[in-house]
């Protein structure tokens, strides 16, 4: 399998998903053709809406379509679909509306355009919508099985995809169950939380880590976050690092550090992702790098923290 | 129009100058918005050499215009003209989206001078040229504040309630150029989501409309005289431009929205940009 964008993932099975369901449509706010929603858009032409570059009238249309019984994906950045955080807590949160949104061009992965394009404080601000399915796959498979579990169960949805590629890691759509981290190294002593584009960084860093035994877990699902899992690696873990290209407030990190509170964890966390400050404009590897969460500052904070608390 | 023919050869000059240092960033960036720069270079141009009161030297001087790029995408013709100005050493353009650069690949108004907004997210850009105009005017001074616009951008909700709130305020201050080159990302702007009837539209709301072609410096320019002579209204130019100006393989075609030129593509502009007449 070669590498791929799960951006590409979603254009290819919404497309497929098109000819089984008919009541899925789809709304872009002129980015379809990064979004890659321009696959259903071709194939469907009376199923895709054009609403140009006007996001808000584009969530609030889709509440509206999936009253009538539709299924709508509505898609563009997900920086600007979190932007219009009201309309989605009142017109598809508070209204139950079975919209699905997805948002591409996550984290500082996108790197060149910089800090305004990235979907950076979109799981922080759209976790905080009761009812909300927060979904950010790691690779083809997960982003395809994430994709048809949205269009198949009622509720809001927020599908958080790439724009750069990721290694394939998982075998088959079945290893996705929407609220279950996916287990890719049992360990003891240390565990890397990873989510997207992480996860092979948790992978790599892994590697250099084989002597401390880490696990290794992929949480698509931000929310619902997996309670029980977290609880069983915390058990046998002295150090807990997440690892996210997003802001470390509100995403897995603060999902992870509530359920480790709660239920009285002693596990020291480490939180590495953007922490509380703006991205810009850069190679997304060495932005990675420097803002800290690449496989390389995972190994060094793994090592640094291990030490300290031995 | 009093603008004399030298004003108008020298601002043709400067616009080349940009179009190409334009062109040599995005090569070098291998990234970034080359049609929608280059339709609104002149208009920029033509604010900052023939209009605004600005001093490089002084970017933080209270009694200067100021100029919001709402369309944070075309920031590369910002980049240039700021260059040609003074105001960012030559040298430091070709860090165009780099990592550890102020030449971001959308406007951060924290990093450098002259970048009055933080623009790139679109539809944001008005509301706050409207702001600056209204605390200019509670401070009873005389500058003006300029806008420009895409006209994709225009489809965002977030610009109509600027659209009815600068004339509720009287802002003749605020003076918006509508870079009308017809194109978007998704296809031309009449397909995606059609914007006419526009200066009816805009006259409906109390704006002062003019229309003009925005590659044509005295029509510019004699807007902008025009415009300042607003006792209430704010100022709408609707510049008709051409999405890629000036490089023929671009000019009108969508798909150099967000693709930088190789550097064959780059040579084949620059001698295009070169040899035109002025
Ligand atoms: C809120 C928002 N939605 C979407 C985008 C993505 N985007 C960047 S440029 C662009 C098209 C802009 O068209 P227009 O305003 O006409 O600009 P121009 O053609 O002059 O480049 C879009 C949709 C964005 N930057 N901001």
């Amino acid at each position: 399998m070669s590498d791929k964008a799960t951006r590409d993932s979603f254009g290819e099975v919404i497309k497929q998903l098109g000819s089984e369901f008919k009541n899925i449509v789809v709304l872009d706010a002129d980015l379809s053709v990064s979004t890659k929603s321009v696959t259903f858009a071709k194939a469907f032409p009376d199923r895709f809406f054009q609403m140009g570059i006007a996001e808000q009238n584009m969530i609030g249309t889709a509440a509206g379509l999936s009253f009538t019984g539709f299924v709508p994906f509505a898609c563009s950045f997900g920086a600007f679909l979190a932007g219009r955080y009201e309309t989605i807590r009142v017109s598809v949160g508070y209204s139950k509306a079975n919209v699905k949104l997805v948002g591409t061009h996550s984290g500082l992965g996108i790197g060149d355009d910089g800090y305004t394009q990235m979907g950076l404080e979109d799981l922080n601000v759209l976790r905080s919508i009761p009812g909300m399915t927060l979904l950010n796959p790691a690779d083809d498979v997960t982003t395809r099985a994430a994709v048809r579990w949205a269009a198949t169960n009622e509720g809001p949805v927020y599908l958080r995809l790439t724009r750069q590629k990721l290694p394939a890691l998982h075998k088959s759509e079945s290893d996705f169950k929407v609220g279950k981290g996916i287990v890719l190294k049992e360990g003891k002593g240390l565990a890397l939380f990873g989510t997207a584009s992480t996860v092979v960084e948790c992978l790599k860093a892994s590697e250099a880590l084989q002597d401390k035994t880490p696990w290794v877990v992929d949480f698509h699902t931000i929310k619902p976050i997996d309670r029980e899992l977290i609880k069983r690696v915390a058990s046998n873990s002295k150090v807990i690092i997440t690892v996210e290209d997003h802001q470390v407030i509100g995403g897995l990190g603060t999902a992870v550090a509530e359920v480790l509170a709660e239920e009285g964890c002693s596990s020291k966390l480490i939180r590495l992702g953007v922490q509380d400050c703006y991205g810009e404009s850069g190679d997304p590897k060495a932005l990675y790098d420097k803002y800290g969460f690449s496989a390389k500052a995972v190994v060094e904070k793994a090592n640094h923290a291990l030490k300290n608390i031995l | 129009m009093s603008s004399n023919t030298s004003t108008l050869e020298n601002l043709k000059s400067i616009a080349k100058e940009c179009r190409i240092d334009i062109l040599n960033m995005l090569e070098k960036a291998a990234s970034g918005h080359p049609g929608g720069s280059l339709s609104a270079i002149d208009i920029i141009v033509a604010l900052f050499f023939s209009e605004m009161k600005m001093d490089p030297k002084n970017p933080f001087w209270e009694d200067r215009d100021r100029f919001i790029l709402s369309k944070g995408h075309g920031v590369p013709a910002l980049y240039a003209v700021l260059s040609q100005k003074g105001v960012i050493p030559k040298e430091e353009l070709s860090t165009l989206r780099q990592i550890n650069s102020r030449i971001q690949g959308h406007p951060d108004r924290a990093m450098l001078p002259f970048v009055e907004a933080s623009t790139g997210s679109l539809g944001q850009g008005l509301s706050i040229a409207q702001g600056i105009a209204m605390g200019l005017k509670l401070q009873k001074k005389e500058q003006k504040v300029f806008c420009l616009l895409g006209d994709g951008e225009t489809q965002e909700g977030q610009i109509w309630e600027t659209a009815m709130s600068a004339p509720k305020f009287k802002l003749n201050n605020l003076i918006v150029f509508l870079d009308n080159n017809n194109g978007q990302i998704d296809g031309h702007v009449e397909e995606v989501m059609d914007l006419n009837p526009i200066a009816e539209k805009w006259r409906a709301f109390n704006w002062a409309v003019q229309e003009i072609d925005g590659h044509n410096f005295e029509e510019i320019l004699g807007a902008l005289a025009k415009a300042k002579q607003e006792k209430e209204k704010p100022s709408f130019i609707w510049a008709k431009t051409v999405k890629g100006k000036g490089v023929s393989f671009m000019e009108n075609n969508i798909g150099w929205h967000g693709v930088a030129p190789n550097k064959e593509q780059l040579e084949k502009a620059i001698n295009e940009i070169r040899g035109a007449k002025s």
